[in-house]
């Protein structure tokens, strides 16, 4: 069964080239079912593959397609490896990817260019499928380009507008960064291990002692390529822009899978990482800004995809935390459980902005939970996920994360990440009630649309809902009796790192000590939200009006694209603008110029010489007759 | 014994002749613009050449460079014929056969 694997990615890549090509010459119907059933067929290989692995059956397999690079003494052969990880990930790309493509077809329905993103679509999770399920580097590095292509195509996909286009170039662009990280990174690997293969790495690297800077370089060169994928600090600036794109792709790209290619790829490593202790430190600490940094920009934000864009941002660093602190586990728990929650919100939010015709600024909504029940029922699951109630999924990944940061740094790490817990709960809640409670504030032309979502959007909206709510069980803590389901499947991956790094388990007394404490502070802000958006009918104040410094400058992201721009884009304006006056004006085109102008002016001169006099001629001749004489004479 | 007449002038003396009959001819050429004058100087140039060889056959007792001569000189009716001709044309289409009115073909 497992040797059908190489079928996974082979679905989606026929839908984007059935789609690709026919374009307009298929029905809107035809092309969402094609589409979504390439994804389908795919997410059933991958459960087939399932019960191997969960009784332990199976071993981790390696596909061999094709030798695909054989230059000299390197042999990169095009070939998959299905194990635990690869298949967490499959089922989570294919699972979720094939309800937000049901999702698209009610979403996307009027759009013009609907053939058009689902073959985008399934392009994108074809390259994803490429980036979790390539056994060496190089095929993870196509599909890390694959998937920033899609991200791209994706977010400028209404590309009639300019400040679209812009985000998508700016997505691009920083991811760029990133990946020449990642490429450095694959180059050094090469060099050290002469392979690119992560059988063959991760053996090798088992030889080195830990600590060593060869180790240190490349997991660092490879964290670079992951803060520009999955939006670190400071590279993050993009996810917020690259809400500009369709919702379901929000959802797809934007918080279930892209973004956390890096999250998975450090986890693939985890062997190198174990090896380099102070890349964890990095890692840890980058995660830990970018959590709380991207959560108090959420506070203030009124765009209801802004919000969760930060959010996963935000979420992204509590799954570095993880990693940093080696809890290689933990961090893939939280990225499923995240997957399911901030997909579901995200979805939910396309259907709030569906229903309002458009409008995304949460100031003018309001008291939607009449008009969307089911959408309001499920963003309410989606939102307890994600703020950590038990016994929702976002409670039993985000308090094992918590609890692994317990110890190190004088608790100082656990102190801001429970305090960015709180700021999630706080902004989640704000979004929640400014959505559903209180009263409309929209247009009449609004209030008068408004209605629920049709069927194809509102089902995948409740299986996610259900995902989010019974997903928290994968991992159950080790006080609730039951085994750690995740950690016992993902044993096998992580087996050298558990050995090297002993991951502290916390007292019971301190994980149930944070379980109380975090109920108690939830019902808290709940309490607080429901009073303040509800009875007192708060709203947040509108652009112009002049509020604190603090928050000001919060809402205005911290200014940290504007400094950017004034500390990066502008000086890299000015170069450029300098090359292309001095460089390319002066000096290439006056080679270039030059060489033309010379060939001219000789032309002009040498004519001269012809001047038709016979006399001349022969004279010539002589002349040069004797001067070949005399150097044969006295030269040779 | 005509040879051994020959061969009692130094063969310097033929290459001098030689030489000097040459470089007349090349100056007449230079220097000179009736067409017909031009001809004889090479005419002359041809003869030298011709001269040399024939001393330089004589003296190293080897026919082969009056077998050359021959071909010279036939090579040489041959030219003067067509030659001739082309003067011949010249003066029917200018009037004249002087060669600096010649200077058609030029930029």
């Amino acid at each position: 069964m497992i040797q059908n694997a190489w079928l996974i990615p082979i679905f989606p890549l026929i839908g984007f080239i059935i789609l690709g090509l026919g374009n307009n010459k298929i029905s809107k119907t035809l092309a969402g079912i094609i589409a979504s059933c390439a994804v389908l067929a795919s997410f059933i290989i991958g459960i087939s593959i399932l019960p191997g692995f969960l009784n332990g059956e199976t071993k981790a397999t390696t596909i061999n397609l094709f030798d695909w690079i054989n230059a000299g003494a390197m042999h990169i052969s095009f070939s998959f490896l299905i194990d635990q990880l690869s298949l967490l990930m499959i089922l989570i790309i294919t699972g979720v990817g094939f309800l937000i493509h049901i999702y698209s077809i009610g979403y996307m329905h009027d759009d013009e260019g609907f053939n058009r993103f689902f073959a985008y679509l399934n392009l994108f999770v074809f390259s994803m499928l490429l980036l979790v399920m390539g056994s060496n580097y190089v095929i993870m590095f196509i599909g890390w380009e694959g998937v920033g292509l899609c991200s791209y195509l994706l977010i400028g996909f209404w590309f009639k507008n300019q400040d679209y286009n812009d985000a998508a170039k700016k997505a691009f662009i920083m991811n760029r960064i990133g990946d020449l990280g990642f490429l450095l990174g694959i180059f050094l690997i090469y060099q050290t291990f002469h392979s690119v293969s992560f059988a063959e790495v991760f053996e090798g690297a088992k030889g080195f002692s830990s600590g060593d800077t060869i180790i240190v370089a490349i997991t660092l060169l490879l964290f670079v390529g992951a803060m520009g994928k999955s939006a670190q600090l400071p590279l993050y600036t993009w996810l917020p822009d690259a809400m500009a794109g369709p919702t379901p792709v929000s959802a797809l790209i934007h918080a279930a899978t892209m973004v956390t290619a890096g999250i998975y790829m450090i986890a693939r490593s985890n062997i190198l990482y174990t090896l380099a202790p102070m890349t964890q430190t990095v890692v840890l600490f980058v995660g830990l800004a970018t959590a709380f940094f991207a959560a108090t920009i959420g506070l203030f934000q009124n765009d209801i995809k802004k919000v969760l864009a930060y959010s996963t941002v935000s979420q992204l660093g509590y799954m570095f935390v993880a990693l940093g602190v080696g809890g290689y586990t933990s961090a893939m728990f939280h990225l499923t459980t995240h997957a399911f929650f901030k997909a579901l919100l995200f979805l939910g939010a396309g259907s709030v902005i569906h229903a309002m015709s458009g409008e995304q600024d949460i100031r003018k909504m309001g008291g939607l939970r009449k008009y969307l029940p089911i959408t309001f029922m499920t963003f309410l699951i989606g939102t307890l996920a994600i703020s950590g109630v038990p016994p929702f999924a976002g409670f039993f990944s985000k308090d094992e994360i918590l609890a692994l940061t317990i110890g190190p740094y004088a608790n100082a790490i656990f102190i801001i990440l429970s305090f960015t817990s709180v700021m999630t709960a706080l902004y989640m809640f704000r979004l929640f009630f400014l959505t559903f409670y209180g009263t409309f504030r929209g247009t009449d032309a609004q209030q008068h649309h408004l209605h629920e979502s049709p069927k194809t959007i509102t089902i995948p909206l409740m299986v996610l809902a259900l995902l989010s709510t019974v997903g928290g069980f994968l991992g159950m803590p080790a006080i609730m009796g039951k085994t750690h389901f995740l950690n016992n499947y993902l044993a096998p991956i992580f087996d050298f790192s558990n050995i090297k790094n002993e991951p502290v388990h916390p007292s019971e007394f301190a994980e149930y000590a944070i379980i109380i404490v975090a109920v108690v502070v939830l019902l808290g802000i709940i309490l607080w939200g429901l009073n303040r958006y509800n009875k007192n009918q708060s709203v947040p104040p509108a652009d112009d009006v002049k509020v604190s410094p603090i928050r000001n400058l919060i809402y205005h992201k911290y200014y940290i694209d504007e400094i950017y721009d004034a500390i990066i884009i502008k000086p890299l304006n000015g170069f450029g603008r300098m090359f292309n006056k001095v460089l390319e004006n002066e000096i290439i085109d006056g080679m270039v110029n030059g060489i033309g102008k010379t060939v001219i002016w000789s032309g002009k001169t040498l004519r001269l010489v012809q001047t038709g006099a016979i006399g001349f001629y022969i004279f010539a001749m002589v002349a040069g007759i004797i001067l070949i004489l005399l150097y044969n004479l006295f030269m040779v | 014994m005509l040879t051994q007449t020959l061969k009692t002038i130094p063969i310097e003396h033929y290459i001098y002749l030689s030489s000097i009959l040459f470089a007349i001819g090349v100056l007449g050429v230079l220097i000179r613009r009736n067409a017909i004058i031009i001809f004889m100087s090479i005419e002359l140039m041809l003869n030298a050449v011709t001269l040399l060889l024939a001393a330089f056959s004589t003296y190293r007792s080897d026919a082969a460079g009056q077998v050359f001569v021959f071909f010279i000189m036939v090579v040489a009716a041959a030219e003067v014929a067509v030659g001739l001709a082309i003067i011949v044309m010249i003066f029917r289409n200018i009037k004249s056969i002087d060669i600096n009115l010649l200077n058609k073909l030029k930029w």
